[in-house]
């Protein structure tokens, strides 16, 4: 049989892609777009920093040490004469790295750990959740101390802790949507239609999750590179004489009465990164549901 | 009459639940043919709608556990692999679920969930897939169906949703649909037009239809054969003329004196069954029925499961079949509810 359907516009041109429209409904957002343009600022740090930066960020000069901001040292110089504005400049690339690399290992992990137990429930939802918790019981600095005593300091290894850290908050995000989302009719109705669970995780399940976990992955960057700070403190993340965002903070401690630029523009960088991402992951859930974001677009309109 | 395309024997399903067993479907047989439209009727909790999902292993095990047989395509679908029955589901025996405002997925588009089954059975690409979906919504009678596939399922009506997964059930056309009360959430106009929509998509592609439902109006449009079920067993089994006409079963009477007839001679009351559906954890050995019923003449009633048994065939040779060791008087039905059970 066959049904005359009227030759309306072509078929490709009507398609617009789901990303396009999400992009549209996040760039509406004032806060969404400050955070993505200072992220992007950022990343650019992170990728020139090296030659953008004024001075050598390692390079000691006794003679210009604790210098406050100036215009040949905007953000002064440490107890060393190291110009801080080149540090923080190029830290961003160490900050940015430890917090995507470390939450993209705990996302991966602990989705794919959250979906099975969620999805599949019975033993393996007990096995794969008892050893979350198992990890989830120590407190996070000193798993993460844990895990660098036995593959050894170096930033490399700080995200991978942080990583492993990190993959229980996110199983648990996940399974417990998961566990709300597979008893829905519509994933009934797609499995009556013959879809495998593969594709039913992939498209209706994760899909139906990704809101909660994608705020907890902006919160968890913002942890993840405060968790680099921490340890780099204690000497295991970043190795002197690199500049780290958290090392400076720490050393700035110190001086906090003499030199207060010594602290405050590390932590000005920290907070700032932070609150991009928690602004972006904000921005994203709304984007990212059709129902609120269609609800945004009608009111903006 | 043809050789049945579904063919289900002495189906039963059981739930483990914290206070025993609950038995809600207990040995259910029956067939459907091509192009012909049984109707399962029968109250909320007598078994209509877990049984079609345990046709398609659509229930969890545990904690369900499923027994019988179903026979499609030659094949027990009960005892088949789990991804021979992935290939069943939806190619040969396609669902409607009741509610259509949580049965489509609200982040993916129409056209998304459309075309998934399709590019599953039929190994279309997206550009074949989504013309065939446009052509289906159109089908299904959704105007301007390209723009359509772009919506997501908010944008849409009740009906229009339950019209989409009408079109998402064909889409690869299925030899049988099970419609699980797809009218039940929609209001009374829309109900009427999805009726009419599946009955002229059955006329166009000779599927069986298996149409779930406790409206017994919508039964005397629709069914070529009724199954009346109660306490998870077919109580009474006969062509749709047959059953109006004719009914044998005292649930049967009851449901029918419970049904308002518009135009009828004098205004008549309605007959209500007092009670409540049997306790599937706690069924009795008999009968499921007497404590509401009317007429306990028997003895056996109370130890006994009585058995269907053929008490008539109407003039295409569909039987007619009764799961009672008497027959019931209608007259003699309606005085009790009017003075009371003994």
């Amino acid at each position: 049989m066959s049904v005359a359907v009227a030759p309306q516009q072509p078929l490709v041109a009507e398609h617009r892609p789901r990303w396009r429209e999400v992009l549209g409904v996040l760039l509406r957002n004032p806060l969404a777009v400050a955070a993505i343009v200072f992220l992007l600022l950022l990343l650019a740090a992170a990728v020139f920093g090296d030659a953008l930066a004024p001075h050598d960020p390692t390079a000691a000069s006794v003679r210009d040490r604790l210098q406050p901001p100036s215009t040949a040292h905007p953000f002064g110089t440490d107890e060393l004469g190291r110009d801080i504005f080149s540090r923080v400049l190029v830290a961003a690339s160490v900050s940015l790295q430890v917090g995507i690399i470390a939450v993209g290992i705990a996302l991966t992990a602990g989705v794919t750990l959250g979906l099975l137990a969620g999805f599949y429930g019975g033993r393996s939802d007990d096995v794969i959740m008892r050893l979350m918790d198992m990890v989830f019981a120590f407190p996070a600095i000193l798993l993460a101390i844990a895990v660098l005593a036995i593959l050894g300091p170096g930033v490399r290894n700080a995200m991978i802790a942080i990583g492993i850290v990190f993959t229980p908050i996110f199983a648990r995000v996940t399974r417990s949507r998961v566990l709300s989302v597979r008893e829905e009719v519509y994933v009934r109705a797609a499995r009556s239609i013959g879809a495998s669970d593969l594709r039913l995780l992939a498209t209706h399940v994760l899909p139906n999750v990704l809101a909660p976990i994608i705020v907890q992955a902006s919160i968890s960057l913002a942890f993840a590179i405060l968790q680099e700070a921490a340890l780099s403190f204690l000497g295991l993340g970043t190795q002197p004489p690199d500049p780290s965002w958290g090392r400076m903070l720490s050393e700035g401690r110190g001086f906090i009465q003499l030199a207060w630029w010594m602290a405050v523009f590390p932590g000005l960088a920290i907070l700032l990164t932070v609150m991009s991402f928690n602004f972006l992951g904000d921005g994203l859930r709304d984007a990212l549901d059709p129902r609120r974001a269609k609800a945004l677009e009608g009111s903006r309109a | 009459m043809t050789a049945p395309v579904l063919s289900v024997h002495d189906l039963t399903v059981a739930f483990a639940t914290r206070r025993g067993t609950a038995r809600v479907v207990n040995g259910v047989s029956y067939d459907v043919a091509a192009g012909e439209t049984v109707a399962i009727v029968g109250e909320s909790g007598s078994g209509k709608s877990v049984s079609s999902l345990a046709l398609l292993g659509l229930l969890p095990q545990p904690p369900a556990t499923v027994t019988g047989t179903v026979v499609f395509d030659g094949r027990d679908l009960l005892r088949v692999p789990r991804e021979e029955l992935r290939r069943v589901r939806g190619n040969g025996i396609a669902m409607v679920f009741q509610d259509p405002m949580t049965s489509l997925n609200p982040v993916l588009t129409i056209g998304r969930q459309l075309t998934e089954g399709m590019q599953t059975h039929l190994g279309l690409d997206d550009r074949a897939a989504r013309e065939r979906a446009a052509e289906l919504l159109a089908q299904v009678g959704i105007p301007s169906p390209r723009r359509r596939l772009d919506d997501h399922p908010h944008q849409l009506s009740g009906g229009m949703r339950q019209r989409v997964m009408i079109a998402m059930a064909l889409s690869c056309d299925p030899q049988v649909l099970i419609a699980d009360e797809p009218t039940t959430a929609l209001d009374v106009t829309t109900q009427a037009q999805i009726v009419d929509l599946v009955e002229r998509l059955q006329a166009e592609t000779g599927t069986a239809v298996v149409w779930i439902t406790h409206d017994l109006g919508i039964v005397a449009g629709i069914a070529d054969r009724v199954l009346v079920m109660y306490g998870g067993r077919v109580v009474e089994e006969a062509g749709v003329d047959a059953l109006y006409d004719d009914p044998r079963h005292p649930y049967t009477l009851g449901l029918l004196g419970a049904l308002p007839v518009l135009g009828a001679d004098r205004p008549e009351q309605l007959v209500a069954i007092p009670g409540l559906p049997p306790d599937p954890v706690a069924l009795p050995p008999g009968c499921p029925f007497p404590p509401r019923c009317p007429q306990r003449d028997d003895e056996r009633c109370a130890s006994q499961v009585p058995p269907l048994r053929q008490v008539a065939s109407d003039d295409d040779g569909v039987a007619h079949r009764v799961a009672a060791f008497y027959d019931a008087d209608p007259a003699r039905l309606r005085r009790l509810d009017a003075e009371g059970l003994p």
